[in-house]
C-alpha cells in the first residue's frame, strides 16, 4: 500500500467514525460538548502518559476517555449550583481543562513528540510511520488499526441501543418515563465522543474533531428526516470530505485535517443553499409560488369577511387592498389577477366582488385554519 | 368614530403557515378588552404584529387614529413575564426606569426625576418597598407587578398586555384588576391576553374572541355568547357549556 | 517581590503586562454582556472564526502589522456570526450545530492557509502561528497602543449605549417598542463583541479567547447584582488574570501564555462560585442551615402550642416524648428545645418536660396565622 493510499484511508475511517456519534450529539442538540469534550480530554491523556511514558498505550484511550466523562459531569454539576447558565458552564469547563494540559504538556513532556501543535492540529501526514507490527510482521498503520477498532465499538453501541437512542434523541421525557434512564445512555454516549475524540484526534487534532462530529450530521439533518438515513448520509458525507480534502491538501501542500475539515463545511454550505426542500433555494423557489397561492386565499378570505356589511364598498376596492393590506402594486396587481383567471373574484370597475366558487375557497380556507 | 386601537387586515405567517388570517379590531376608547382564544390562536402574535416586533405579511394599525409609529410613544407594553431573564442583574427600580428610557432618548442617563416617576408607578402597584430588591428575588406575582408598573410609569393612552394573569396569586389577581379599571376610569385602552374564560365577564367590558382569524368583538354582553365561544374553541362544547352554565 | 519593581521598570515586563490588562479589560466588560445575553459559546466561535482573517490579511497585504491583522480577524469573526445567525433563522439547523460547524470548519480553512503560508519560500510569516495560543513576550509597544486605542474605542461605545445595551439584553422586545432600532443596537453590540475578541487574540490565542469572554462575567454575576457594577468587576477580572498570566508566562520559561491566562481566571470563577456572598454555594448552604433551623424551630413551637391549646393556659407544659412523636421533623426534639430555650421561647420544667413562654406563644401564633392564613 502507497502512503498516500494509506492516508486516506486512515482519513476516511476517522471521517465515518465521528460521524456515527456526531449524529446522535446534532439530535440532541447538543454539538457543543464535542467541542467541549475533544479538548477536555487532553489533560487526561497528558496524566496518562506521563503515568506510563507510552503513547500508544490503551490507558491513554481510558484517561482520555475518563476525563470526558468528567467534563460532562462538571458541566452538570455547575448548571445545577444555579448559577450559571448551562452554555457559559461549557465555556468555563473545557478552557480550563484544556489549559491544565497544555501547561503539563509544556512543563513536562515537551521534549517527546506529544507536543501542542500536534494535540490542537494533528498530522495526518505522520500516520503511516507509525506501523503495528506483530513479531515483525507490518501489519500497516497503527492508527488504522485503533480507529477500526473504535468504530466497531461505535457500531456496536448504535446497533445494540438503537430504540433508546432514537427514543432520547427525540422524546427525552418520554424515554425517561419508559425507563430507558437517559442519564445512563447520556454518559455512554459522551463516553464514545471521547473515545472516538482521542482515536480522532491523534489524527486530526482536537479542534478539527468538531468539524468532522458536527458538520456531516448537520448537513445529513439537512438532507433527512429519518434517523437511519440520517446516519448513512453522515457517513457518505464524512467519507467525501476525507477523500476530497486529502486531494484539496494535497494540491495546496497544506495541512490534512485543516482541508478535510474546510470540504466538511463546503459540503454543509451546499447544502443549505441547495438541499432539496430545505435549502434557502428551494424555499425560496417555493416561497414565490406559494405567495401568489397565499395571496388569493388571502384576497378571498378578506371579501368575504367583508361581504355584505356596510364598509364593503369601502374595503372591497382595488386601491384599498394596496392601502389597508399593505400589498405592493405589483403583488395586489398579480393576486387579482390570477383570482380573476380562476373565476373566484368579478370586477366591476374599482369594486371587486367574490363568484360563487370563489366564497366556496373561502369557506373552505377558514375551515382549515 | 375615533378608535383606540383599529387594526385593518392583520395577516401574520411564519414560515408558510398562516398564524393570523385577516384580522379586524376596532376598540372604543376607554375599554378593557379580554382577548381570548385557544392556545395558537395567535393572541401574542397580534399583540406583537400590532408593536411591530413580528412582521405582518398584511395589514395596518392605527392608535388614536394615527399610525402606531407616529403613536409610539402613548402605547405601552407588558410582555408575558415568562419571556425574560429574572437572573439579570438589575433591581426593581431599574426595571421600572426602563419604561422611561424612551422618553429619554439616545445617551440620556435616567436621573432623580425618572427615578421619583418609577417609584410612584411603583407604588401604585404597590410595591414600593421592594425598589431596591433584586429582580430574582420577587414571586410571580410581584415580578408581574413590576412589569405592570414599568408600563405605567410611560403613562400611556393604550396599553397591551400579553397574559398579565399567568401564573398570580389570587392577591395579586384582584390588584392587578383594580389597577386596569383604574385605567379605564382614566380614560386609557387595555387590551389584554387573557385565558381564563370564567373571569371574562366580571374583570372586562369588551372581549375578542380569537382563533387565526377574529370569530367576534364587543361588548361582553353581546359577544361572549356560548355560539361565539364554540366556534372558537371547536369541538369542545361540553367544555363550553360548563362555562356558561358557571357564567349563570 | 522583585517581579513588582520589574513590573514598572523592565521594559518588555511592562509592555506584555499593559497590553493584557487592556484585553483583559476589554474582553472581560463586553464578555459580562455575552454571558448575559447567552452568547457565550458564540465568543468561542467568533474567535476561532478569526484565523483565517488573520492569514487572508497576511496573504493580501503581506504585513504583519497589527491593525491589519486585527481587521482580518475582525472581519472573519464578524463573518462567521453572521453565518450562524443566517444558518439558524433560515433553515432547520439548530444554534449549536451552526456554531460547532462554524467554529470548526472556519478554523480548520484557517489551518489550510497557515500551513500554506508557512510552506510559501521567502515569507517573512514567522510568528503568525503564535495566534493559536498566544505569545504575550511577543507583545511590543505598537502592538499595545493599538490595543488601547481600539480598546478604549469598544469601551466608549459601551458606556455611550449603556441604557440601550442594558434593555437590549433584558428585554428586547420592550427596547423596540420604545421604539429604538433593535436590530441595529444588536449589530453594534455584536461588534463590539467581536472587535473586543480579536484584540486579545495576539496575546491569548483562538483556541482559549473564548474562556477571557466567558470567564470574567461569569465569577463577577456571583459577586454583585447590579449590571454596572458586574461589568466593570468583570472588566477588572479579566485585567488580573490577564496580567497574571501574561507576567507568569513571560518569566516561567516554556509556560504558554493562553493557558496560563485561563488557569488564573478559572481559579477565580471557581473561588467565587464558592465564596461570594449572597450566590456562593457555601453561603448559600449556610443559610440553607439557619433556614432549616428556624424551621425545626418553628415546627417545635407550634407542636407545643397545638398540645397547649387544649389546655386552659398557653403555656401548659408537656413531656418531650410527645413532641418526638407529634413532630414533622426528624430526629429528637430535644436539640430543637434547647435552641427554643437560648432563644427564650420556652422554658424547661424538669427534665423532660416543657412549655412555652409569653414570647414563645406570641411568635408561635404569628407562625400559625403565616402558614394558614389571616382567617385562623
Amino acid at each position: 500500500m502507497s502512503a498516500s493510499f494509506e492516508i486516506q484511508l486512515i482519513a476516511v475511517v476517522v471521517a465515518v467514525t465521528c460521524a456515527i456519534p456526531g449524529v446522535f450529539l446534532v439530535l440532541q442538540r447538543m454539538s457543543m460538548m464535542s467541542d467541549a469534550i475533544s479538548h477536555a480530554i487532553l489533560p487526561g491523556i497528558v496524566v496518562a502518559f506521563l503515568l506510563t511514558g507510552d503513547l500508544g498505550s490503551p490507558w491513554m484511550i481510558l484517561g482520555a476517555a475518563m476525563a470526558g466523562v468528567l467534563t460532562v459531569a462538571l458541566v452538570e454539576l455547575l448548571r445545577k449550583t444555579g448559577l450559571l447558565k448551562e452554555d457559559a458552564a461549557i465555556g468555563i469547563v473545557f478552557p480550563a481543562l484544556f489549559s491544565v494540559g497544555v501547561v503539563l504538556i509544556a512543563q513536562y513532556a515537551g521534549d517527546v513528540h506529544l507536543d501542542i501543535d500536534a494535540v490542537l492540529l494533528g498530522e495526518l501526514a505522520f500516520a503511516p510511520f507509525d506501523r503495528m507490527t506483530i513479531n515483525g510482521v507490518d501489519f500497516g498503520p497503527r492508527a488504522l488499526f485503533v480507529m477500526s477498532a473504535i468504530f466497531c465499538v461505535d457500531v456496536a453501541f448504535i446497533v445494540l441501543f438503537f430504540k433508546e437512542l432514537k427514543l432520547t434523541s427525540f422524546d427525552k421525557a418520554l424515554a425517561g418515563a419508559l425507563g430507558f434512564a437517559p442519564a445512563f445512555l447520556h454518559y455512554v454516549l459522551m463516553g464514545l465522543v471521547s473515545i472516538t475524540a482521542v482515536g480522532a484526534f491523534d489524527a486530526v487534532g482536537s479542534i478539527l474533531v468538531v468539524a468532522l462530529m458536527v458538520a456531516p450530521p448537520a448537513t445529513a439533518y439537512l438532507l433527512t428526516d429519518s434517523l437511519k438515513p440520517m446516519i448513512f448520509i453522515s457517513v457518505g458525507i464524512g467519507a467525501l470530505s476525507a477523500i476530497s480534502g486529502y486531494w484539496m491538501a494535497h494540491f495546496l501542500d497544506a495541512s490534512i485535517a485543516g482541508s478535510m475539515a474546510t470540504m466538511t463545511g463546503v459540503i454543509f454550505l451546499t447544502a443549505v443553499v441547495f438541499a432539496p426542500h430545505r435549502g434557502l433555494w428551494s424555499v425560496r423557489k417555493r416561497r414565490s409560488s406559494q405567495q401568489i397561492v397565499f395571496g388569493r386565499k388571502m384576497l378571498v378570505i378578506h371579501l368575504y369577511n367583508h361581504e355584505g356589511l356596510p364598509e364593503a364598498n369601502q374595503e372591497c376596492r382595488v386601491d384599498h387592498l394596496e392601502d389597508h393590506l399593505r400589498w405592493d402594486h405589483l403583488f395586489a396587481t398579480r393576486a387579482i389577477k390570477s383570482s380573476l383567471q380562476l373565476s373566484l373574484i368579478k370586477q366591476h370597475g374599482a369594486l371587486l366582488s367574490l363568484t360563487e366558487t370563489g366564497r366556496e375557497v373561502a369557506r373552505k380556507s377558514l375551515v382549515e385554519l | 368614530m375615533d378608535y383606540a386601537i383599529d387594526i385593518r387586515d392583520m395577516t401574520v405567517a411564519y414560515r408558510e403557515k398562516p398564524v393570523l388570517w385577516d384580522v379586524d379590531l376596532q376598540v372604543p376608547p376607554g375599554v378593557l378588552l379580554a382577548i381570548v382564544g385557544p392556545n395558537g390562536a395567535g393572541k401574542t402574535t397580534l399583540i406583537k404584529a400590532s408593536l411591530g416586533l413580528v412582521k405582518a405579511a398584511a395589514g395596518s394599525v392605527l392608535i388614536h387614529g394615527r399610525p402606531y409609529a407616529e403613536q409610539r410613544s402613548t402605547v405601552a407594553y407588558v410582555p408575558q413575564r415568562g419571556s425574560v431573564d429574572w437572573d439579570f442583574p438589575t433591581n426593581v427600580l431599574d426595571v421600572v426606569t426602563m419604561g422611561l428610557y424612551g422618553q429619554l432618548g439616545w445617551f440620556k442617563r435616567p436621573g432623580k426625576a425618572e427615578r421619583v416617576a418609577a417609584l410612584k408607578s411603583l407604588a401604585q402597584v404597590g410595591m414600593e418597598e421592594f425598589a431596591a430588591r433584586q429582580i430574582s428575588q420577587l414571586s410571580g406575582g410581584q415580578q408581574q407587578r413590576v412589569f405592570l408598573a414599568r408600563a405605567l410609569v410611560q403613562d400611556a393612552r393604550v396599553y397591551f398586555m400579553d397574559e398579565p394573569f399567568q401564573g398570580v396569586d389570587a392577591t395579586t389577581e384582584r390588584a392587578i384588576v383594580d389597577l386596569l379599571q383604574g385605567l379605564r376610569k382614566q380614560g386609557k385602552t387595555v387590551a389584554v391576553v387573557h385565558h381564563d374564560l370564567q373571569t371574562v365577564p366580571e374583570y372586562f367590558d369588551h372581549v375578542m374572541l380569537l382563533n387565526v382569524r377574529r370569530i367576534a368583538s364587543g361588548p361582553v354582553e353581546e359577544e361572549f355568547t356560548e355560539e361565539n365561544l364554540r366556534t372558537t374553541y371547536g369541538g369542545r362544547v361540553a367544555f363550553v357549556s360548563a362555562l356558561s352554565a358557571a357564567k349563570k | 517581590m522583585e517581579w513588582i519593581t520589574d513590573l514598572f521598570t523592565d521594559y518588555t515586563l511592562r509592555t506584555v503586562a499593559l497590553g493584557s490588562a487592556l484585553l483583559g479589560i476589554t474582553a472581560g466588560s463586553l464578555g459580562g454582556f455575552a454571558l448575559l445575553r447567552r452568547q457565550s459559546l458564540l465568543g468561542d466561535a467568533i474567535s476561532h472564526a478569526a484565523l483565517p482573517g488573520i492569514a487572508i490579511a497576511f496573504l493580501l497585504t503581506g504585513s504583519k502589522a497589527p491593525l491589519v491583522l486585527i481587521i482580518g480577524a475582525a472581519v472573519a469573526g464578524w463573518s462567521g456570526a453572521a453565518l450562524i445567525t443566517t444558518v439558524t433563522t433560515r433553515t432547520r439547523i439548530k444554534y449549536d450545530s451552526a456554531l460547532g460547524v462554524m467554529l470548526s470548519v472556519f478554523f480548520g480553512f484557517g489551518l489550510v492557509l497557515l500551513t500554506f503560508i508557512q510552506r510559501q519560500p521567502n515569507s517573512n510569516q514567522a510568528g503568525l502561528d503564535s495566534f493559536l495560543f498566544g505569545q504575550a513576550a511577543a507583545l511590543v509597544e505598537r502592538d499595545v497602543l493599538v490595543i488601547f486605542a481600539i480598546g478604549a474605542a469598544v469601551l466608549l461605545l459601551m458606556t455611550l449605549f449603556w441604557k440601550e445595551f442594558k434593555i437590549l439584553s433584558f428585554d428586547s422586545d420592550f427596547l423596540g417598542t420604545l421604539g429604538f432600532p433593535v436590530r441595529r443596537l444588536d449589530h453594534l453590540l455584536t461588534t463590539l463583541f467581536v472587535i473586543a475578541i480579536v484584540i486579545g487574540l495576539q496575546t491569548v490565542g483562538v483556541v482559549l479567547m473564548s474562556a477571557m469572554i466567558i470567564a470574567p462575567g461569569a465569577a463577577a454575576r456571583q459577586w454583585t447584582d447590579r449590571l454596572g457594577r458586574m461589568i466593570v468587576l468583570s472588566g477588572f477580572i479579566g485585567a488580573v488574570a490577564g496580567v497574571g498570566g501574561a507576567v507568569a508566562s513571560s518569566m516561567i520559561p516554556s509556560l504558554p501564555t493562553g493557558p496560563t491566562i485561563v488557569l488564573i481566571v478559572s481559579c477565580i470563577v471557581f473561588f467565587s462560585l464558592l465564596f461570594a456572598p449572597n450566590r456562593g454555594l457555601v453561603f448559600r448552604r449556610i443559610r440553607e442551615w439557619k433556614a432549616g433551623k428556624m424551621l425545626r424551630v418553628d415546627a417545635v413551637l407550634v407542636d407545643l402550642y397545638t398540645l397547649a391549646s387544649q389546655h386552659s393556659s398557653a403555656e401548659h407544659p408537656h413531656s418531650e416524648r410527645v413532641l418526638d412523636v407529634m413532630s414533622t421533623i426528624s430526629g429528637p426534639a430535644r436539640r430543637t428545645l434547647v435552641l427554643l430555650k437560648d432563644l427564650e421561647l420556652a422554658r424547661q420544667i424538669d427534665s423532660t418536660h416543657w412549655s412555652l413562654t409569653p414570647s414563645g406563644v406570641s411568635r408561635a401564633e404569628s407562625v400559625i396565622e403565616r402558614q394558614f392564613g389571616v382567617a385562623s
